[in-house]
């Protein structure tokens, strides 16, 4: 019995202590949704489902927001957000098409086909590439890539079929894409690759067995089987691309602005914004009331969007159970 | 699956009507295959090869640059405020705070991360709510990290946390400061830890618990002497991962921490002065000098952005450091079992 009270912590309490520590998790996150939804409570008020529009220029009205003082007016609220989602949507489904194409045959390549000289070195780079921080990524685009993009890629007589609406300065859309797929595909190619390893070996060399080339058995039968994994990396590698800022805030061009696909080719070199990098570049004039307000609504727009993401994949693992494996 | 769908078995003899050769091994030959599975193999050599391109001219780019900028004199002196690039000095103070800021998120997120992973591994009751916490901390991981710096903004920004950062006269709290900064860094690093470390208790077997409730141990003694202890590779392994995703972040810098040049320490307690005054990281530094921002100095973003990437590889290497070790503490975990 004294030794028991010499122990330091008695069950009940371990579980107590573990279970509430457990439980602040919980209780962060109810914060976060409250909290942020209670500041961005004012721009949906005064906007209504407008906020979701393409009304009027983004810019134009968040530097109006700046302006407008400790006490905002209904008219300083006004704000269609339709630029930043649309910009969001067209990098996010961009870089997650291409990531899942590029990762999946990297996968294959990694996990089947690469000579163990090629292996040795490749899973190191896609680890490398996977810790390298966004920021860097960023800096890379913009001194690297933006430069390259506006001396050479774009012609003149595309800058000047424009000028009047943007200009091109080699910040755009294509820079954006392009980074934004290199950074998550390191991703996906970690997570596809967990995937292709725990499809039992069996089943290939089955398939292989009845007469079909390697390649075709690791298609039709792993990849198939592998499924729900590859879903699962490509919903996390989105949920990243969502939330990506400080990279696009680099490279995009900071313009709300739409890029239209009817303008053919020029439509990848148009700058465009996202909702995430939009936040970061406007983070200084926070403390204006409708500034605030409107950042707060995209951040809850994102939050929204990371629990829809984050509910699509654990969807997409339920069924790997069937296998008993754990992704 | 919305890619490619992929082709329909074909019919059941050898690929490409190649007669059945028995001694050469008619399968390994590509020239054999039907054009569609060459077109696929051609394709994902590429990628493969794509991969170890992009990353190594990184890799190479970077340290091109970096080694072409970095000078030591830049590592221990102040930055300055200045339009001239020569006079604006070096990046001490960025340095020292990527190094307070990753210390500060980790020291927050390591014993969250091991209460909660220990609570749903060892006792996990209800299970509704087990679950719930699971899928939570999943949550907070996809979660970007721009949401999570303005969520820390509004959060601190409220009364009771006054203490944690800079007071105005009238009673607003600027809400922005290493204190506010860490907490908010800590929901990025807790999801890493919490993986590793319930990976680590799952994978201990029943009988290790089982044989030291026989020799008398409670179950808070037997988490603390027995499984702790045995998942503490696993435990770093998390640890260094989330203290590299800490070092790498900017969007809570730039939020939470006010990205300024230098240190500013507020209030007059040594040691808490600093953690309540708002700084900037490496990764602040690099913003703010790239023509994104208002330094535009990026010869010193380059020699930033190196320092950064070395930070971030060297915490990467820790990690394999510790798998490898942590391959003989597994050993040991099995030999206490049944080998």
């Amino acid at each position: 019995m004294l030794e028991r009270l010499r122990e330091p912590w008695t069950d009940r309490r371990a579980e107590r202590v573990l279970g509430a520590l457990a439980c602040l998790v919980l209780l962060i996150i109810i914060f976060m949704i409250v909290f942020v939804a209670l500041r961005a409570w004012p721009s949906f008020r005064e906007n209504g489902l407008s906020w979701f529009s393409a009304k009027g220029n983004a810019d134009v009205q968040m530097s109006r927001m700046v302006n407008s003082g400790a006490n905002p007016t209904n008219a300083d609220y006004q704000f269609g957000a339709w630029p930043l989602i649309f910009g969001t949507l067209l990098t996010t489904v961009f870089a997650t098409v291409l990531g899942l194409v590029f990762s999946l045959l990297s996968a294959i390549f990694i996990v089947e086909f690469a000579p163990e000289g090629i292996r040795r070195l490749i899973v190191p780079v896609v680890r490398l590439l996977a810790a390298v921080p966004s920021v860097i990524y960023g800096l890379i685009g913009i001194l690297v890539l933006t430069p390259f993009v506006g001396n050479h890629l774009i012609s003149s007589g595309r800058k000047k079929s424009v000028e009047f609406v943007i200009q091109l300065s080699g910040t755009s859309l294509l820079v954006a894409v392009v980074i934004l797929t290199i950074m998550i595909t390191p991703i996906m190619i970690a997570i596809t690759v967990d995937g292709l390893y725990a499809i039992p070996r069996a089943w290939k060399e089955g398939a292989v067995a009845l007469g079909v080339n390697r390649w075709r058995a690791m298609w039709t039968v792993t990849v198939r089987a592998a499924r729900p994994a590859i879903m699962a990396g490509a919903v996390l590698a989105t949920a990243r691309a969502l939330g990506e800022a400080i990279m696009i805030a680099m490279v995009s061009g900071a313009k709300a602005f739409s890029p239209n696909p009817a303008d053919g080719l020029t439509f990848i070199f148009e700058p465009m914004n996202t909702l995430a990098a939009n936040i970061v570049q406007n983070s200084e004039s926070i403390n204006a009331p409708a500034m605030q307000a409107t950042l707060y609504a995209t951040a809850l727009l994102l939050l929204v969007g990371g629990f829809a993401l984050s509910l699509g994949s654990w969807i997409a693992k339920q069924p790997l159970k069937k296998y008993g494996t754990r992704a | 699956m919305a890619t490619s769908t992929p082709p329909a078995l074909p019919p059941l003899r050898p690929a490409g009507g190649a007669p059945p050769a028995r001694k050469r091994r008619a399968n390994e030959s590509v020239s054999t295959w039907r054009w569609t599975d060459r077109i696929g193999y051609v394709l994902m050599w590429g990628a493969g090869l794509l991969v170890c391109a992009i990353g190594l001219s990184i890799v190479v780019y970077m340290m091109f640059r970096g080694l072409q900028y970095l000078r030591p004199s830049l590592i221990f002196s102040h930055p300055q405020a200045g339009l001239d690039q020569s006079k604006t000095g070096g990046f001490l103070d960025p340095l020292l705070g990527t190094i307070l800021l990753t210390v500060l998120g980790i020291t927050i997120a390591v014993p969250i991360a091991i209460g909660a992973a220990t609570w749903i591994v060892e006792y996990g009751r209800p299970t509704w709510l087990a679950r719930l916490v699971d899928s939570g901390i999943e949550i907070i991981a996809g979660t970007p990290d721009i949401v999570i710096a303005l969520f820390g903004l509004v959060l601190f920004q409220q009364g009771i946390f006054g203490w944690m950062s800079f007071t105005a006269q009238g009673g607003a709290v600027f809400g922005r400061s290493f204190l506010t900064a860490g907490c908010m860094m800590s929901l990025i690093a807790m999801p890493m830890v919490f993986a590793a470390t319930r990976e680590g208790l799952q994978a201990i077997p029943g009988h290790v618990r089982e044989a030291s409730y026989a020799l008398g141990k409670t179950k808070a003694a037997t988490i603390r002497r027995v499984l702790l202890p045995s998942v503490k590779a696993n435990i770093s392994t998390g640890a260094a991962l989330g203290m590299g995703r800490i070092a790498g972040d900017t969007a809570i810098v730039v939020v939470l921490l006010g990205a300024t040049l230098t240190l500013d320490p507020e209030g007059g307690v040594p040691g808490l002065k600093v953690l309540k005054g708002t700084g900037g990281t490496l990764t602040s530094f690099v913003y703010n000098n790239s023509p994104a921002g208002e330094g535009n100095a990026p010869q010193k973003a380059y020699a930033a952005a190196f320092v950064l990437l070395l930070i971030v590889v060297a915490l990467n290497f820790a990690v394999d450091l510790i798998a490898r070790s942590g391959a003989k503490t597994g050993l040991e975990t099995s030999r206490l079992g049944a080998k």
